[in-house]
């Protein structure tokens, strides 16, 4: 008997395709993951607590830095999943890009999808 | 029409003494806007500023001098005061309005006020002025004292009152075996009754100073070359001294006034009126130096401080209050024993019952004056005197007391705890007696002026920032008004937690919980799958770091969930700079280091291309890292027998040192040995904020230990431990904690220290707001930690035991674990590939991030194509070249 180890791979839409990125598994609860776009771009990948995959850009727009992956994830107390970026601790909505300190500015967001392999 | 300009000049205003309450007048005149309407000069003795003489004795466990100052620089610039330092006046020509001082120059005034204090009184005893006779009023008597006890052996002080027993306690400190002579038949005649006294006599014979009460000081016997070598008492008995100390009193400076004519009383000090006028309309007199209007000369700072308030505000020609009498309420620690007395603390109002506790064996005395109704008119309390601050504001209220006066003398245990916090004291309670502020001006410095919290209500009321007696009850005060007002205290450390970090510790210590997971959906405020945040993740991975070994959880913080709650500096085990990049600070324990050693540091920060500074923990900070790049870097670092400086943690930084007795001809400890075992011993200890610390070789402080949060100076008897001390944005000098410790308690007492911190501290607290912050300061930190008050000092030294036992190099372990290096990539769907967004351009021989490369995204796009490849970017592509060579 054969058994096939099914993988979970995280898909990114980027421009007009889907990109793939990584194993889920690669991801921790809570925390995120750099993407490197093919036009150059950088993405923030993200998995929560519930196991959720978000995506957003990985630059800080606050900072120009490109750290978003590495800043931890919370949520507040009306259920927004986001990111506090690690460097001046800007909060970000995985869902809407939008800045949770500062209404006036956004990040992209890109839609995901999870495919087994 | 125009009208002139006022051509008048400015009226003079002569102050004459610049001790603590003519420094309270200078700034009442300030605050009350009337620094500007004179001319105001000042002539003071004294060759410095005014100092806070209630603290003196606090020179001898480290303050200087400058410490004691009580303005904040350039105070009498910005007010256009002109202050003439160690120019005593000698004349007043009331005629003339003139004074002429010590070198002769005349000053004349429109307004003078005398603010000259008081001196010590000497008895007239044969031999009184020999050599190592010592008053204790200013800071050059300290410091002759300090001098002369180093080549003596024993001392005596005359007099067992407030001052005597002071002294008595810094001679004990200065190492000298220590007598005090009382001539009453008890200490502190003034302040206690008989059942006070012998409890303070116990606590006090019990630290080894010993007690002479009843028998008078007939004179010091001096030895042939004028230094004095005993004492002879009135009951025949002798001592062998080589240092007297005569705190027999203080006398009113009223010299200057009786010369020129004005009225003095007849036990001294210059008469004045309830607005504390001098016989001469044109003279005030405030402070000790003054006899106020009920017949009595006040020795204590805070009847001076009102009437300086009274005349400032009568010179801005506002309404004053006027100064009638003050209530002699004190409390104090001495030689470590809490005293207190207040009211009317001997029972002399008709009628009066008194209420007593008393256990001679453990020092503690306790009595509460009361009318027959039960309302509270005094008391003297010994030993612990806790309630003080809420009992005082009650006294001579009239009204009985909320609980019976037994109740509030028994101590906890013997009968159910009761404490009155500040609802039981009507709104003209005074709350603060230093600074004369009542409960009511609390109350509205909260509903009007929207202080929350006690700091804010100290700058804005005063309240507090003098003894500090009152700074609980003010807590609750506050506290309880804020309830009142409907605003709510949230002590919770984030939305997602109701309980404080001190208490989280207490829950994870407890209940043995392992992961922030399952501390938040079993403690946490929030729903059931709520996240966390970006303030609790760290908080909870630092405090279950801490406490690794008890729960059986991974020491290392990258195992497990832990990785998932680390600030990005932990996760990455380095710090991040602005521009996303990494810098890396390897340890060089104690700051020594081999000249190889310096040289693999070298060689590393040339072949990565970092730009390389020294830190001022006296270690080497290498900047401009990537991710990609942080394993390499350290493979090279481990290999040559580095370990992580935890520089990105908060946890122990460095312990900076001199270079102490090995080469140093002041040095009389090893410094650097010592630096480099605390450094090994705490290095890896997780906290809530970081900790620095430093060795110094002797007191001359080359390492600046006292800027850190646990500081060690050498003595020629072994240590002394400093704690709570700061640089940065609020500096503060560390507090004495122990003196002459050998190595090992040294380190018991640091150990205990850290861990009760850890346990106690608020979420990014340093030590010194700390301290400054936990109830009871730094003599309950010094109870629990040295005296063990709590009974936890075996705990926390377990505690501390552990992690000395679990600690692993982090950057080691990392490198040795496969699944732990995977995260080290820029791009996980590339890695291999550095991060372009990570520039630098060249300044001063070095690099430094590129900042106009993340300005905008499309520059960064732009710079990426190759036919675009600027010129500066050719230093980063040196660097990211060998990263590459070894992906490859
Ligand atoms: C060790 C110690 C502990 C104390 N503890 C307490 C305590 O716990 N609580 C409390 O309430 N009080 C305490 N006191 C008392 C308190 O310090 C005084 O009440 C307070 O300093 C009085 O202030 P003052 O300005 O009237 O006098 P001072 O502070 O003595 O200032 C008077 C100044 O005038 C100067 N001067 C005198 N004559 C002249 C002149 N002719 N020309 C120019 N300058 C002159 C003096 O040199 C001095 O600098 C303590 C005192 C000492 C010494
Ligand atoms: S603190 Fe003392 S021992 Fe250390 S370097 Fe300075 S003078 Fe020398």
């Amino acid at each position: 008997m054969t058994t096939v180890a099914v993988q979970t791979r995280i898909e990114l839409l980027a421009g007009r395709g889907w990109t793939a990125v990584c194993d889920l598994d690669l991801l921790l609860p809570g925390r995120g993951v750099a993407v490197l776009l093919p036009d150059g771009r950088q993405a923030a990948v993200f998995r929560d607590a519930r196991d959720r995959i978000h995506a957003t850009a990985n630059r800080d727009p606050f900072t120009g830095a490109y750290v978003l992956s590495r800043g931890l994830l919370g949520s507040t107390a009306d259920g927004r999943v986001y990111v506090a970026s690690p460097l001046l601790k800007h909060r970000f909505d995985l869902e809407t890009g939008e800045c949770l300190d500062d209404e006036s500015v956004r990040i992209p967001v890109y839609a995901v999808r999870l495919a087994e392999v | 029409m125009n009208t002139s300009p006022m051509t008048t000049p400015k009226p003079t205003l002569l102050l004459v003494g610049y001790g603590m309450v003519g420094h309270r007048f200078l700034e009442a005149l300030a605050d009350a806007g009337a620094a500007d309407r004179y001319r105001v000069v000042v002539l003071a003795e004294e060759p410095r500023p005014a100092y806070d003489r209630v603290a003196l004795t606090s020179y001898f466990s480290g303050r200087s001098p400058e410490d004691l100052l009580l303005a904040e620089e350039g105070f009498t610039d910005k007010h256009g005061y002109e202050l003439h330092l160690s120019s005593p006046a000698v004349a007043v020509d009331r005629a003339a309005k003139t004074v002429t001082t010590a070198a002769g120059h005349t000053i004349g005034y429109d307004t003078l006020v005398l603010a000259t204090g008081s001196y010590p009184f000497v008895p007239p005893v044969d031999g009184k002025d020999a050599e190592g006779c010592f008053v204790y009023r200013t800071i050059e008597d300290l410091q002759a004292i300090e001098r002369y006890a180093a080549g003596a052996r024993v001392g005596a002080v005359v007099g067992g009152g407030l001052l005597g027993l002071e002294a008595a306690g810094a001679l004990r400190g200065l190492g000298l075996e220590t007598h005090v002579v009382e001539f009453a038949p008890r200490l502190m005649p003034v302040q206690v009754d008989e059942g006070g006294g012998e409890a303070l006599r116990r606590t006090i014979e019990e630290m080894g100073v010993v007690v002479h009460t009843g028998v008078g000081t007939k004179a010091v016997e001096v030895s042939q070359d004028g230094t004095a070598v005993g004492m002879q008492f009135t009951d025949g008995s002798r001592l062998d001294t080589e240092l007297v100390v005569f705190s027999a009193g203080v006398r009113p400076r009223d010299q200057l006034a009786r010369d020129c004519g004005l009225t003095v009383g007849e036990r001294g000090g210059i008469a004045v009126d309830e607005f504390c006028l001098t016989s001469d309309p044109n003279v005030f007199a405030i402070g000790e130096c003054a006899m106020a209007v009920d017949g009595r000369v006040y020795g204590l700072v805070a009847p001076g401080y009102e009437m300086a308030q009274t005349v400032a505000r009568q010179l801005a020609a506002q309404s004053a209050q006027p100064f009638t009498g003050a209530d002699l309420s004190t409390k104090l620690k001495l030689l470590g024993v809490d005293v207190a007395s207040f009211g009317d603390a001997f029972a002399t109002t008709p009628g009066a019952l008194d209420v007593v506790y008393s256990d001679s064996r453990a020092g503690v005395y306790k009595k509460l004056v009361v009318t027959s109704e039960g309302a509270l008119l005094g008391g003297i309390l010994v030993g612990d005197a806790e309630a003080y601050a809420s009992l005082r504001p009650l006294a001579g209220t009239g009204k009985p007391l909320p609980v019976p006066a037994e109740s509030l003398v028994l101590p906890a245990g013997l009968a159910a705890p009761v404490s009155l916090g500040g609802s039981a004291l009507p709104d003209d309670a005074v709350v603060c007696n230093c600074h004369n502020v009542t409960k009511g001006q609390v109350r509205a410095a909260v509903t009007e002026h929207s202080c929350t919290t006690v700091p804010e209500v100290k700058t804005c009321t005063k309240a507090g920032s003098g003894c500090g007696s009152c700074l609980k009850l003010l807590g609750s005060i506050v506290s309880e008004e804020l309830e009142a007002s409907g605003v709510e205290v949230d002590k919770g450390l984030c939305p997602c937690f109701a309980y404080t970090r001190a208490e989280l510790y207490e829950i994870v210590r407890v209940k043995r919980i392992a992961t922030h997971r399952e501390l938040l959906a079993k403690h946490g405020r929030v729903g059931q799958d709520a996240e966390g945040c970006e303030v609790c993740k760290p908080t909870v991975g630092s405090i279950i770091a801490s406490l690794a070994p008890e729960l059986e959880a991974s020491g290392h913080i990258l195992d497990g969930e832990q990785a998932a709650l680390q600030d990005t500096n932990d996760h990455f085990l380095a710090n991040l700079q602005k521009n996303g990049s990494y810098s890396v600070v390897p340890r060089i324990p104690g700051g020594e280091i081999t000249p190889d050693k310096l040289i693999v540091i070298g060689e590393v920060a040339r072949d990565f291309g970092l730009y390389t500074k020294i830190t001022g923990g006296q270690r080497i900070d290498l900047f401009g890292a990537s991710v990609d790049q942080l394993p390499q870097i350290w493979s090279r670092l481990v290999a040559a027998g580095f370990e992580s400086g935890h520089a990105y943690g908060k946890s122990l930084r460095t312990v900076k040192s001199c270079v102490g007795s090995t080469w140093c001809r002041y040095g009389v400890q090893d410094s650097v040995g010592m630096a480099i075992l605390l450094e090994l011993r705490y290095r890896g200890l997780r906290s809530p904020h970081k900790l620095k610390s430093a060795v110094s070789g002797c007191a001359r402080e080359c390492a600046e230990a006292r800027g850190k949060d646990f500081g060690v100076i050498a003595t020629s008897n072994g240590w002394n431990l400093y704690v709570g001390g700061n640089g940065g944005a609020t500096p503060r000098h560390a507090d004495l904690l122990a003196q002459d410790l050998d190595d090992e308690q040294l380190i018991r007492l640091i150990d205990r220290f850290l861990m009760f911190y850890i346990r106690t501290a608020d979420r990014l607290e340093r030590t010194s707001t700390w301290l400054e912050r936990i109830e009871g300061g730094l003599d309950h930190v010094r109870d629990v930690v040295v005296h063990d008050s709590l009974g936890i000092a075996a705990d926390l030294e377990e505690l501390m035991s552990h992690h000395v036992d679990d600690y692993q190099d982090e950057w080691a372990a990392t490198l040795a674990d496969p699944e732990r290096l995977a995260r080290f990539v820029s791009f996980v769907n590339a890695p291999g590939v550095p991060d372009p967004s990570i520039r630098f351009t060249p300044e001063r021989d070095q690099i430094k991030p590129d900042l106009v490369l993340l300005a905008t995204e499309e520059e960064l796009l732009a710079a990426l194509d190759p036919d675009n490849d600027p010129d500066n970017a050719r230093v980063a592509a040196r660097a990211t070249a060998s990263i590459l060579e070894d992906a490859r």
